[in-house]
């Protein structure tokens, strides 16, 4: 079978496999839906039992990508390489936690689309035959992204009622080309899109003219529909970004149907005033990796496309006023080889 | 071309898509916590002038401005006064307690920076303009006096 069709599509015929999963959120994710589906929940705050929340991350990461080797029955000797990247200023949570493990690191960097990127950087490495066992992880925490691109937590002001809330969560996975786990068959690599939005409070909508453009590109360099998926899951989108991209895929001729998702919709309950609904690396990460993973080895779902979407901008960026781009890359993950 | 041209259609459809917000609900609460802030700094300064007949009226003024922002940056370390403002917006940004609140919370955001160059020069971050526009607004005043 072909390697790569079209201008944005990869397959991948040696089978690389996600053998290990893990996902540790902290107390307001935990009272969310999906509670009952996380590895790890911090129940007592969203510290961590550290000093700051920049450590507190640190930490998130380091417990997920334990848990995600262990849960693989590997070793740490096993990874041969750790790919990671999160939302702080030169991407610090991921470096710092790597300095704590003897594996050699590779540090990326897609925004919120970070889970679905190494996902999928992942797999090209370890079907390409270059790496046996690569683990990758990402996190986003509430507190230090408010911090960074925000304002102080305890300021009295009140959030647009196009915003969304930062996941403070991380997960991680191991991608082997051993031992048995759901498939990661394809990827589409997304382009950078930009439809003019600079509202940095709308992310939902910088990011939906990316998230198109990925879908659209995945369908047709694999001949598929969005029916032939059990589920299309999109990363952070949130409430008024999934309507935008149903609205899109359906000026183009495609219709998002029941099995189109949002992981930025599933994670909170209404009433935990979230506004638009999750975001963050963290929201695509521990919701891909806790429900979604744990139905693909159950065998519920056969095949997933998972797209999640990153907004490119920083703070200079958008005070500077320029416009929000948008990315989103896409992996198709299929259910266990039986 | 072709691009801006989308990219308005765009963002006028994303204008038109997002729902929009009921201005009455939160403009009532505004109101009624602000007026009662407002109250109470009154209450203040009648008090004051009652038990202390020393004080003249504008020390006065400013021992209940000193007690308003005494007590916003205090519910503010608490953490309590995010949600206060969460709910009532303007209500309280607007009287001398949002003014406390925007130089407490910061302060306390990057106090893990340092004492220096953490709280001390973070903490104008947002007041920092206002500081600036008052300051600016005085001197134009000021020349317009020097002129008259």
């Amino acid at each position: 079978m072909e390697r790569k069709r079209g201008n944005q599509t990869v397959f991948f015929n040696n089978k690389p496999k996600i053998i290990g999963h893990y996902s540790i959120v902290g107390p307001k994710e935990g009272k969310g839906h999906l509670r009952k589906y996380f590895s790890q929940i911090e129940e007592k705050d969203d510290f961590f039992g550290q000093k700051t929340y920049e450590k507190a991350e640190r930490v998130m990461i380091e417990r997920a990508l334990d848990g995600a080797i262990k849960s693989a029955n590997a070793k740490y000797s096993d990874v041969h390489l750790f790919m990671a990247g999160d939302l702080l200023n030169q991407i610090i949570s991921s470096s710092y936690a790597a300095r704590s493990f003897d594996i050699p690191y590779v540090g990326v960097f897609g925004a919120c689309s970070t889970m679905a990127e190494s996902l999928a950087l992942s797999a090209c490495l370890v079907d390409g035959g270059h790496f046996d066992t690569i683990a990758c992880a990402t996190s986003s925490h509430f507190s230090t992204a408010e911090r960074q691109f925000r304002f102080p937590l305890e300021l009295g002001n009140q959030r647009p009622p196009t915003s969304q809330w930062t996941v403070t969560g991380s997960g991680a996975d191991v991608v082997s080309i051993k031992g048995n786990g759901p498939r990661i068959t394809s990827a589409t690599f997304g382009k950078v899109t930009d439809f003019g939005i600079n509202d940095v409070n709308n992310m939902g909508a910088a990011m939906a003219p990316a998230a198109m453009n990925t879908l659209i590109a995945h369908f047709k360099d694999t001949n598929t529909t969005p029916d032939d998926y059990d589920l299309i899951l999109s990363g952070d989108l949130g409430k008024l970004g999934s309507e935008i991209l149903i609205d899109l895929m359906e000026d183009q001729g495609y219709k998002l149907g029941l099995n189109y998702k949002d992981c930025g919709q599933m994670i909170f309950k209404r009433n935990q005033n979230v506004l638009m609904g999750g975001s963050g690396c963290g929201c695509s990460a521990t919701v891909f990796n806790s429900i979604i993973m744990k139905k693909l080895i159950a065998g519920e779902y056969k095949k997933v496309l998972f797209m999640a979407t990153g907004a490119l901008l920083s703070t200079t960026s958008s005070q500077q006023g320029d416009t929000v781009p948008g990315i989103a890359h896409a992996v198709v993950i299929e259910g266990v080889e039986k | 071309m072709q691009e801006q041209e989308r990219n308005i259609r765009y963002n006028a459809y994303v204008e038109a898509k997002i729902a929009k917000t009921h201005a009455w609900p939160s403009l009532f609460n505004s109101f009624w916590v602000g007026g009662l802030i407002c109250t109470l700094g009154q209450l203040c300064n009648d008090l004051i002038l009652l038990w202390f007949p020393s004080v003249s009226t504008q020390s006065a003024w400013a021992y209940t401005l000193i007690i308003l922002i005494f007590l916003a940056s205090f519910l503010t370390g608490l953490g309590v006064f995010d949600k206060i403002g969460a709910f009532a917006g303007a209500g309280t940004i607007v009287p001398i307690t949002g003014f406390s609140n925007s130089i407490a919370s910061p302060a306390i955001e990057f106090k893990n920076e340092g004492i220096i160059f953490g709280m001390c020069a973070k903490m104008f971050i947002i007041a920092g303009p206002v500081i600036v526009s008052g300051t600016v607004a005085s001197m134009i005043v000021g020349l317009i006096y020097l002129f008259l």
